[in-house]
Formats: structure tokens, C-alpha cells, sequence
């Protein structure tokens, strides 16, 4: 779930990101070399590791730990901190440039391309400080885990079908998702 | 470059009356990271050995880093081997370990060396049997590696170790292979690792070579089928490699693709590379290997008898 923000692998090529806890620091300044991410690997999920990669900056991207012209982590320190395969970084890489999410600089690394964001990051937060006041209130109804789960998809597949529904109105979709709160 | 780092034919060995490797056919390409596997007294420290020139052949012949025989000058100077037993003097500091090697050896990155130790925190005074397993592994690794070998050639080089020295280790040897592009062939016991670490599988079985390939190749053409067990029999025709069987349901592994197609009331399931290593392990008569054509082409591999 949680991408580990690159402090580790930042602090050991000199430069240290700020503003780990999503608060909005990371607006615009410049960051310092080195990736912003690091990557990790759940050995019991399944998953074939390199789609673990490739999910992993695409969680990175919606949530607006990447932006373009960030650097991806290179491969060597990926292979070195996780004990890998160095084809199994080559294969993700090559995947996020399929889809035109990163692309290789020659001599330089692979750089993050596009985004997947469509809400920047202090927008981010707020919805998801609204969502755990919602929690609260689910929690306070009697609500165990699975149960939230399981109200929260039934929500959002009815939400997707009126929508669908209404044609294409995907302005309004923001002002609902607060309202739940 | 399609050269291959370990190349066999008919190759075998015979220690008294007993074949310990027997008409071996292989072909490493050169860029992997290639894991022998197999049960103990399969023959993989016989075919290790006789890769790196310790042992010679009874039958056939052996190749390294495209064709210079195993044990020549030039095949020992683009390889490093790190034996089952970390080969260290156990009395002389690992200084003295170090300038050793140095003086052994036509080549060697004392620069790179002595960076890495001070990397790994390895105290130079300290004699080497007094540095603890994974920091024995390590040095022995780091003075292979010193030599900057084209292919690193390493038995049960994880086995004595526990999981943080392990991954360590496995970090130290697979940056190298990022690095440099060293080729390596490692022979393990720890399956459920090999499937972050190894691109390409061998599998020995009493003295043969039962399965070779590329990992990709190799998952991409097996899938798990699960059904019915009364109906498991229809699949006589199909190359199944291992059946297992409950009352109701069965699990077959079978060679096919993701494009081939699944049997009414059947579901199929890509496979792991462990579970399917297993699965070979546990039917010594099935075979997945590469086509005649020597190395890859568009047919990976084919069932053999």
C-alpha cells in the first residue's frame, strides 16, 4: 500500500526530500538527486515482481509522490536494496515507457513522463482527512473492516453508474465524494 | 552477444562405479542469472566443478565464455568460483587474505576490494574464521568478484547463511551483475528465492539435465489446470507434467500457453517458479528443454520423452 518515501536512498546520494508526511511541501521546489520513491516487495501477494514495480509508480503517481521529470530509482540501487534481478527492473521500466508514463535518458536514467494525478497534492489530503472523519463515523456506527470495505465498493460502483447514467458530467464528481463526509 | 558462458555435450562424470553426471547437454547464454537446482546427489557440485576446471570429465567435453575449454588459462581467468565451504584461510587476517589474492592473480581491483570491504564493515586485523558467517561469505565473494570475472560460478553460496547475510550477499552478487554484466550460474537449495533472483533455470535430476530455459520462457509455456478429477483422465493426450488429485478436484500442470484453450469446466492458472520446480522435482521422468537449435529461438522448449 504505502510507497516508502526515498529518505534511505536520498540520504546515501546526499540529497534528502522534504515534506514526507503529504502535507504539501512538495509543491513545486526542486528536489534533490536520487529517486523520491523507493521501492519494496510483498513476496506473498503473488504478483510477478516486476508489475510489483510498475504498480508501485503508478500508486506513486496518482498520489503525487512522482511528478514528471522525477527520476525513477536506478536500477543498480534497486537491484542492491532488494536483492533482484537486474532484467526484472529493465522489464518494469520498459513497461512505464510502453504505457508513457517514464522514459529512459541515455547515460542518465529512467524520468517519470507523464502523471496520473488529476488532483494535486494538498487537494489530496483534504479528501483524505474528510474520508477519516467518515471512517470515524462508520467505525462509531458498528462498522467492522470488511464491512466498510464492502459499503464503500457498493458506493462507488452506484456512484460510477449514475454517472454513467447522467452522461459525461466528471466536474461533479468531487463535490459528491466530499459530501460523504 | 549470443555467446554462452557454460556450454556441455555428452558431458559426465563417474567417481568408482557411479555416474554423479550422465550425457549432459547444456547451453548458458551469457547476461543471466542462472540457477542450477536439484535434490541433494543430483549432480550439481560435479557439474560445477567440472565448469571451473576442479574436476575433469569422464565422458564428453566442456566448454566456458564461448568455447575455451574448462581449465585453461583463459577460462580460468574470466571466471571467479566461490566454493560450498566459503574458501578462506581460516588463520590469516582478512588483510592478508586480501594481498593473497592480490599476488595470486593476474588481475585484480585492489581499489574495488578494499572499497567494498570498508562498504561491509569487515575488520581487516580480524582473522578470517573469526568473522561471522555472512562476513566470510562476503570477503570470499568480494575477492572473487575483485578478479572481475566475466562469469561468477557459485555452490550453495547462501545455505550456511541467515536471511539478512543472504540478502546481503544476493544484493552484492546481482549488483555486480548490474554493474559489470557478469553472468551468473549459482546452484541452490532455496527455491523460494530464486524467483527474484534467477532469469534462466537448470534442473538436474539423477545426473541429467531434466528442465533448462529462460524463467520467462519457461512460466509463460506451463499453466496450472484445475477441474474435475473424474474428468483429469481426458487429459491423457496433453503433455501433463504433474497430476494432483483429491477426490473431487485435481490440479494439473501442464505445457501450454495462455492463448491455448481451457476445457469447459476447467480453470487455468499461470504458475510460479517455484511450484513449478517442484512439480518437475517431484516427476524425475518429465522433461522441459531447449529445442535442437542450440540456446533460444521462437520455440522455446519442447517435451522430450
Amino acid at each position: 500500500m504505502d510507497i516508502d518515501k526515498g529518505s534511505t536512498q536520498a540520504d546515501r546520494s546526499g540529497g534528502s526530500p522534504a515534506g514526507a508526511d503529504g502535507s504539501g511541501t512538495q509543491g513545486g521546489g526542486p528536489r534533490g538527486p536520487g529517486s523520491p520513491i523507493e521501492f519494496r516487495l510483498d513476496a506473498a501477494s503473488g504478483v510477478p515482481t516486476y508489475l510489483q514495480l510498475v504498480h508501485q509508480v503508478e500508486h506513486a503517481l496518482r498520489l503525487g509522490y512522482l511528478k514528471p521529470g522525477d527520476q525513477l530509482p536506478k536500477v543498480r540501487d534497486v537491484v542492491a536494496s532488494l536483492a533482484i534481478n537486474p532484467n526484472t527492473v529493465l522489464k518494469a521500466y520498459k513497461e512505464l515507457e510502453v504505457k508513457g508514463l517514464a522514459a529512459g535518458r541515455p547515460g542518465q536514467g529512467t524520468f517519470v513522463q507523464a502523471t496520473l494525478s488529476q488532483v494535486a497534492l494538498p487537494e489530496l489530503a483534504g479528501l483524505h482527512k474528510s474520508l477519516l472523519g467518515w471512517l470515524g463515523t462508520a467505525d462509531a456506527a458498528g462498522l467492522d473492516q470488511d464491512g466498510i470495505v464492502a459499503l464503500f465498493t457498493s458506493a462507488l460502483r452506484d456512484f460510477h453508474e449514475r454517472r454513467g447514467g447522467m452522461g459525461d458530467r466528471p466536474g461533479a464528481a468531487g463535490a459528491e465524494t466530499e459530501g460523504a463526509a | 552477444m549470443s555467446m554462452n558462458v557454460i556450454e556441455a555435450s555428452g558431458l559426465g562424470k563417474r567417481y568408482g562405479s557411479t555416474w554423479a553426471l550422465r550425457e549432459c547437454m547444456l547451453a548458458i547464454p551469457a547476461g543471466h542469472v542462472a540457477a542450477l537446482v536439484g535434490p541433494n546427489g543430483a549432480g550439481k557440485t560435479t557439474l560445477l566443478n567440472l565448469a571451473v576446471g576442479l574436476a575433469e570429465p569422464s565422458a564428453g567435453a566442456v566448454t566456458v565464455l564461448g568455447g575455451y575449454p574448462a581449465g585453461s588459462a583463459a577460462a580460468l581467468d574470466g571466471i571467479a568460483f566461490v566454493a560450498q565451504d566459503t574458501p578462506l584461510y581460516q588463520n590469516l587476517p582478512a588483510a592478508d587474505m586480501l594481498h593473497l589474492t592480490r599476488n595470486l592473480n593476474r588481475r585484480f581491483d585492489q581499489h574495488y576490494a578494499q572499497a567494498r570491504l570498508a562498504e561491509l564493515g569487515i575488520p581487516l586485523n580480524r582473522k578470517t574464521g573469526k568473522l561471522s558467517g555472512g562476513q566470510q561469505a562476503q570477503l570470499a565473494l568480494t575477492l572473487g568478484l575483485a578478479r572481475r570475472p566475466r562469469l561468477l560460478v557459485l555452490d550453495e553460496p547462501v545455505a550456511m547463511l541467515d536471511p539478512l547475510a543472504r540478502h546481503d550477499f544476493m544484493a552484492t552478487v546481482l549488483a555486480a551483475a548490474a554493474d559489470d554484466g557478469v553472468s551468473v550460474v549459482l546452484s541452490s537449495h532455496v527455491l523460494a528465492e530464486l524467483e527474484r533472483v534467477a532469469d534462466y533455470l537448470i534442473l538436474l535430476s539423477r545426473g541429467r539435465v531434466q528442465v533448462a530455459g529462460e524463467v520467462e520462457d519457461l512460466l509463460a509455456s506451463h499453466r496450472m489446470l484445475t477441474g474435475p478429477a473424474a474428468e483429469a483422465d481426458k487429459f491423457a493426450e496433453r503433455p501433463v507434467v504433474h497430476v494432483r488429485r483429491g477426490q473431487a478436484q485435481a490440479h494439473l500442470l501442464v505445457r501450454a500457453t495462455v492463448d491455448d484453450p481451457v476445457p469447459p469446466g476447467w480453470e487455468a492458472h499461470p504458475v510460479g517458479l517455484e511450484e513449478l520446480t517442484l512439480a518437475y522435482l517431484r516427476e524425475p521422468g518429465a522433461g522441459a528443454l531447449p529445442g535442437p537449435a542450440r540456446g533460444r529461438d521462437t520455440q522455446p522448449s519442447e517435451v522430450t520423452r
